[in-house]
């Protein structure tokens, strides 16, 4: 992965560091794919669970900026290993913000669930975040194996995330126009649909990253927006079926 | 106790094996004191000294032959110890990956390529499973608290699969360590399914169901002597049970799907003898809904790895769906070539009809269960909104990827990218 120092210590250092990233996004990812099983599976308990988990990414951030920081002090790092350095400050900071994304979604888990809902809205959902949850785990995965080559495909499956996404809402927007009493959850999990929507963004601020700590280069800049939410406009006289 | 008792046993019996293998010598040996004694009148007690060191001689006798044997144990111990690992290693089924101390992969046999992909000795292991459980079985093994751990782990993307992986450290002194995934998905989506199955089937089944009970009671009631009604109560309901039983059938073979997300690898399909013969299948059915199949294939050796008759579903599928929905467009184009451009070379097989087309909304969702564009068309053309879920289960399993371009009007396209290798 990198070319050996004089001092060992450091190398050890360099490669914790990438450690304790992997580990981050190891709970990242499951802290996202159990919010969305509580939503799904109407389950308060794993939804306080992955609550109570967050305080680990925290914690995981905190640490790597610590010893990001004492690295550069002590070592004064030049070239890759001030990339990898400012690199590993960047994606755990990305990685805290996908647990607090799941976090969120958690907290939602009690207001839908009240009145149950058709599956068929948590299916949208669910086939949104495994969406998301690809791109965040190929994203970790060329992290370890720095294989940035193909990595154009971090922008394909925004795409598709941003697709999804476009049309989830405008499902929701019409399960609310059939009947009022939709409006409560269908609100809360619009804003779980986003979250999600948000965690594929950060995914892709890691690829940016990753390309930018193994090339020196920063990606060409042409990413697409997808995202049509913000012209989505339901006839408001005509409810659809 | 009692296996210091049997191992007292053993001892008693290996000594009097010993006695017994040299017998005649002792005899000889005894019988010759004897006759010195009875010549010379030695004294009793020198008698007995002479038979204590014949018994001990025969004992030592018969314990350098058993070093003998050691000594072919150790010949062969050293020819397994000329056995490579790696040979060791890629004689186990199950993924199976050696590691050193710093959690580096050191190698990884066939089996672990195959269901993890991008291993490559040199990769950290700690960053390839970074699950929190994996995290602490490589943390708990490496700081040699313990010689052996066990941990359920669970992938969920690209497909469920569900590992228990044991790690333990290789030998004395080698500072190499082992994984061994064992797949247990199997068990854990038989029981899924069951569940799965029930919640899906049931809302589909009862729309047939409550609409055939609807007939009956009016064929007891009200139609009781009306001949006409009767006649087409009867086959509404005729078409009813028909529906159910494709739908079952597409559940079933959802299921089956599901049951094993990996292929077999080692098969190759001709991918252009397969289209034509789905395209001579649905032949009749094109007649009837006046559609002309039209054929564009690339020239050329036309094989990708894969499972024949899965993908004959896949086209079927994608086909019929163009002649049922794409009706209006009067033509159907399929079209072979060879798709060099992605990543990752590979074999592109387009069906592209000329009907309404599908609006862009619904496009990143038709792949889902029961997910129907248009409900009321997808009935009449006896749809069961499962088509494009088995499709995309079958690419998925061949590492393939389905792509989806329609413009409202103008028809759709669907391009399945089959890799080669």
């Amino acid at each position: 992965m990198q070319s050996v120092h004089i001092v060992s210590a450091y190398d050890e250092e360099l490669q914790y560091l990438s450690k304790r990233i992997a580990a981050m996004g190891g709970h990242a990812e499951r802290m996202v794919e159990q919010a969305i099983a509580a939503l799904v599976n109407a389950d308060p308990g794993l939804a306080q669970k992955v609550i109570r988990d967050d305080l680990v990414l925290d914690e995981g951030q905190r640490e790597i900026d610590d010893k990001a920081i004492v690295i550069i002090a002590k070592r004064q790092p030049m070239a890759t290993d001030l990339r990898e350095i400012v690199g590993a400050i960047r994606i755990s900071a990305d990685l805290e913000r996908v647990g607090d994304l799941g976090k969120n979604v958690a907290k939602r888990v009690v207001a839908v669930i009240e009145g149950r809902q058709p599956t068929s809205l948590f299916r949208g959902l669910e086939a949104l975040a495994d969406l998301a949850l690809t791109q965040l785990k190929e994203v970790l995965d060329v992290y370890a194996s720095r294989s940035v080559e193909n990595i154009g495909f971090v922008r394909d499956r925004d795409d598709q995330i941003d697709a999804m996404y476009t049309s989830l809402f405008r499902e929701l927007l019409t399960y609310m126009m059939e009947d009022p009493r939709n409006i409560t959850p269908c609100t809360h999990l619009l804003f779980c649909a986003k979250n999600i929507e948000r965690i594929g963004d950060h995914a892709t601020n890691i690829a940016e990253t990753i390309y930018y700590i193994v090339t020196g280069d920063q990606m060409p800049a042409d990413r697409p927006k997808g995202d049509k939410t913000d012209k989505i406009v339901l006839p408001a006289a005509q409810p659809v079926k | 106790m009692a296996e210091m008792g049997a191992e007292h046993e053993g001892a008693a019996q290996t000594v009097a094996i010993r006695l017994w293998n040299s017998r005649r010598l002792l005899a000889a040996g005894i019988g010759a004191v004897l006759a010195v004694y009875w010549f010379a009148g030695m004294s009793g007690y020198v008698v007995l000294l002479a038979c204590a060191v014949l018994l001990a001689a025969a004992m030592l006798q018969t314990d350098v032959a058993r070093q003998s044997a050691e000594g072919g144990a150790a010949i062969e111990a050293s020819g397994l110890q000329r056995l490579s690992g790696e040979y060791l290693a890629a004689a186990v089924a199950d993924p199976l990956i050696i590691f050193d101390r710093t959690a580096m992969i050191v190698h990884a046999n066939a089996a672990a390529f195959a269901a993890f992909g991008g291993i490559a000795p040199g990769l950290s292991l700690s960053l390839k499973f970074r699950a929190p459980e994996m995290q602490a079985l490589l943390d708990s093994i490496l700081s040699g608290n313990v010689a052996s751990d066990v941990v359920d782990y669970t992938e969920k993307l690209p497909v469920e699969r569900a590992y228990r992986v044991s790690a333990s450290s290789v030998g004395h002194g080698t500072d190499l360590y082992v994984l061994v995934f064992k797949d247990q998905s199997e068990a854990r989506r038989i029981d899924r399914m069951r569940a799965d199955f029930i919640a899906n089937a049931s809302h589909e089944l009862r729309t047939p169901l409550a609409s055939i009970s609807g007939f009956i009671e009016t064929l007891r009631g009200p139609a009781r002597n009306d001949p006409a009604a009767r006649e087409q109560f009867l086959q509404i309901m005729q078409n009813q049970t028909g529906r159910m039983a494709r739908l079952i059938d597409d559940l079933l073979s959802l299921s089956r799907l599901e049951m094993k997300p990996y292929l077999k690898p080692g098969n190759e399909v001709d991918l252009r003898q397969t289209v034509d013969s789905v395209i001579d299948s649905l032949g009749p059915l094109a007649r009837e809904n006046g559609v002309a199949i039209e054929r564009d294939f690339a020239e050329g050796p036309l094989d990708v790895p894969g499972d024949r008759d899965e993908l004959f579903q896949v086209f079927e599928n994608l086909l019929e769906n163009a002649c049922k929905y794409g009706q209006s467009g009067g033509r159907v184009v399929v079209s072979i070539a060879p798709g060099d451009a992605g990543p990752e070379p590979g074999i592109d097989v387009t069906i592209r009809d000329f009907g309404p087309g599908i609006a862009e909304e619904h496009i990143p969702r038709i792949t889902e269960r029961f997910y129907r564009v248009d409900v009321e068309n997808s009935r009449t053309q006896k749809g069961t909104g499962l088509g494009l879920s088995i499709v995309k289960h079958i690419l998925t399993r061949h590492n393939a990827r389905l792509s989806i371009k329609s413009e409202v009007g103008k028809g759709a396209a669907f391009s399945v990218h089959l890799p080669r290798h």
